[in-house]
């Protein structure tokens, strides 16, 4: 597994005219910013203790999500683990059923039974999250293999972070979608700590990811994930090779960083298991900050719709989390509802 | 809702064949996965030409990884298809615990029905006999009947191998299907054509007015054997109570039995401590159902099932152990325990004939 190496702040050349570029990176920047500012909004209503759950923010790592999803169709299939608020928002999932969901609502995705770890919004092609690390992998190929026989073109991408690479599951997973030849997609999203045990006390020096994940038979690509551009090209790139080379699954890593604690709604660094040098490195390379300066290069005149965009997004939020803690709570009779199916 | 008509007599591995071939020939959404499917002793004959007749699309072999298997079944069966995954043995289904526990049986509960339903039957055979050992004979009936959302299966007949089967690949929630490895080889009437036992609905497997016997898989066979034994011998009429499926569990039908016999033997595949008998004794001492005498659990020690079968012998109960329960519980006929006629082959093999090893 590649170290959290430097995101470039150059781009590659592209043939594309820069209007269009800007046209692109725009609207991945809007997204990036809209999950930006409901994370945020979440960490700074926490302390009110009425979002009463575990929450896993994806602050620093919106770029992975927002590039990858910009390339799915909505019947696209996504599952993701405890750090999902990005896939979820990004695959189009319903706002307000995850917030009521974090606030315990009857109106939650999960009608208050699951919390932030446990999104769902199957309508907007988001299947499902939970928090037991690499355990939708395998639940993912599952449905990937379901649309292969049905003889469906929807793809199913599962989202984890590298700790999940560390479990049975991702390399039982890997090889049956190899051996079975079902072609999905794995995002890997690397930020480098498992809580707080960094990746240099889970893998051996010399271990080499992409070479692992190339002898079980599947694709491999690996690249910035703090580059929302390099999130997309690459996955572009992804898609296309799995495309000419049908049956065959995808790995593709992204190095990221979350700049929040790895559970609630603060911020650890004073902590000191992150070394001093990779906080600034990282504090440099924000996903929004990268995009945010090449739009402006691109068209100055974006900033103050930047503001705009920003301020109306807080709205939406708020109006949100206000409608949602004026809504009612489950229904006690209901504790035992679906226990089976009928 | 079953053919009444047919005498035809299978053993409970075709049963179980010709019910899963049955729900692969009305389903297409159907298919089996798991190691040796299509193999050629096919799980002991269970799933033999399967995939000649149905295709190796509908028969799966596949790597080992017992946890992704279940997760990909899982995603399977969300994905519309119903899905059946095999395991040789129970202990071999543990790699799997994450999945079945944690993601397929809450599935349906946790997204408060959003996340879909997921229709999926594992099969899980207990082992026993010729050494088999600690990690290759344990039943676990009541870890699984322990998790709320996972349904319990333990057929006793070839009839309700098969009737059982289709009912579980029918069924829209996770079926944990476990099959005694000494009831594989037992022969017995199975309706021909369609033929589906209702899940969660006991068995009065034989008629008496004396004692209960509630009993799962083939501690069945072993309580029917006792049941002929105190009657011919002793004058004790014990009434079978095949359980049929663990959870959910049709408790009205052994409420009924012990009501009328008011004495209680539970016999349980399983060890002791925290057992499914232990639930059935607890349920009817909630109930307020009066007894004779106390009730008696008759289980598996709390022990690992040993290898040898010096140890193997004294490890499994059998019927004459459910005789004496009855007999002590009904204050008659125990010393005739003697008297109980010998297996006629040895203790660790289900019959004379048997090579083994499984």
């Amino acid at each position: 597994m590649m170290a959290n190496s430097p995101v470039p702040l150059s781009q590659p050349p592209r043939a594309e005219t820069s209007s269009q570029i800007c046209d692109r990176l725009w609207r991945l920047y809007l997204e990036m910013l809209r999950i930006r500012v409901i994370e945020r909004r979440i960490a700074e209503r926490y302390g009110e203790k009425e979002m009463r759950c575990p929450v896993h923010l994806s602050i620093g790592q919106e770029a992975v999500a927002v590039g990858v999803c910009a390339h799915l169709r909505k019947q696209d299939k996504v599952m993701s683990a405890h750090r999902s608020h990005g896939h979820y928002l990004a695959k189009g999932g319903n706002i307000r059923a995850m917030l009521a969901e974090l606030y315990g609502r009857e109106a939650g995705c999960c009608g208050g039974r699951g919390g932030s770890m446990h999104l769902i919004d199957r309508e907007a092609g988001f299947w499902g999250a939970v928090p037991i690390v690499g355990s939708t992998m395998p639940i993912a190929l599952g449905l990937a293999l379901a649309d292969k026989r049905r003889g469906g073109d929807e793809l199913t991408t599962a989202f984890f972070g590298e700790g999940a690479t560390e479990e049975g599951v991702f390399t039982e997973t890997l090889n049956l979608a190899c051996v079975l030849r079902v072609p999905m997609l794995f995002i890997c999203e690397n930020n480098g700590f498992s809580v707080y045990t960094p990746l240099s006390l889970r893998r051996a020096p010399d271990f080499e990811f992409g070479s692992y994940v190339r002898s079980h038979g599947s694709l491999y690509f690996s690249g910035h994930g703090n580059d929302v551009e390099e999130v997309f090209a690459l996955t572009g790139q992804a898609l296309s090779a799995m495309r000419q080379d049908p049956g065959r699954p995808c790995v593709v890593e992204f190095s990221t960083w979350r700049y929040y604690e790895h559970c609630g709604p603060g911020q650890d660094d004073h902590l000191g298991y992150r070394e001093a040098e990779q906080i600034k490195h990282w504090a440099e390379r924000c996903p929004l900050a990268v995009a945010r300066t090449r739009l402006l290069a691109l068209s100055p005149a974006l900033d103050p719709e930047m503001t705009a965009a920003e301020k109306r997004y807080i709205r939406e939020i708020d109006a949100v989390i206000e409608n949602v803690r004026s809504s009612p709570m489950p229904d006690a009779a209901t504790l035992q509802r679906g226990v089976f199916a009928p | 809702m079953s053919d009444k008509s047919p005498t035809r007599e299978l053993t409970f591995a075709e049963a179980i064949r010709e019910g899963t071939a049955l729900c692969l020939a009305r389903d297409p959404r159907a298919f089996v996965i798991g190691l040796g499917v299509p193999d050629p002793k096919g799980i002991f004959g269970t799933t033999a030409e399967l995939a000649a007749e149905f295709g190796a699309d509908r028969a799966l072999d596949v790597p080992l990884s017992e946890n992704a298997l279940t997760g990909l079944v899982i995603g399977a069966a969300l994905g519309g298809m119903r899905p059946i995954l095999t395991h040789q043995r129970v202990d071999f289904a543990l790699l799997s615990l994450e999945q079945i526990v944690n993601q397929a049986a809450k599935w349906y509960y946790m997204f408060d029905g959003r996340g879909g339903t997921i229709p999926i039957v594992i099969r899980m055979i207990i082992g026993r006999g010729w050494g088999q050992g600690p990690q290759h004979a344990q039943s676990l009936s009541s870890w699984f009947a322990h998790i709320p959302g996972l349904k319990v299966v333990a057929p006793a007949s070839p009839a309700d191998a098969k009737g059982l089967l289709v009912a579980s690949v029918e069924d829209d929630n996770p079926v944990i299907f476990l099959e005694h490895r000494w009831l594989h080889n037992m022969r017995g009437p199975v309706p021909e054509g369609y033929h589906r036992t209702p899940l969660g609905e006991c068995l009065v497997a034989r008629s008496g007015s004396d004692v209960t016997v509630v009993a799962s898989s083939h501690m069945v066979i072993e309580a029917l054997r006792a049941a002929d034994f105190a009657s011919a011998h002793a004058g004790v009429e014990m009434e079978v109570v095949d359980v049929r499926c663990l959870n959910p569990l049709d408790f009205e039908t052994i409420a009924n039995s012990v009501k009328k016999t008011r004495g209680l033997v539970v016999a349980d595949d399983d060890t002791r401590q925290c057992g499914f008998a232990a639930e059935i004794v607890a349920r009817v001492g909630e109930a307020g159902l009066k007894l004779n005498a106390p009730p008696v659990r008759v289980t598996y020690p709390d022990c690992a099932s040993p290898s040898s079968s010096a140890l193997a012998a004294v490890y499994y109960p059998a019927a004459p152990d459910l005789f004496l329960a009855a007999a002590r519980i009904v204050g008659r006929g125990a010393s005739l325990v003697d008297k109980f006629p010998k297996r006629p082959c040895p203790v660790d093999v289900p019959y004379l004939e048997f090579p083994g090893p499984f």
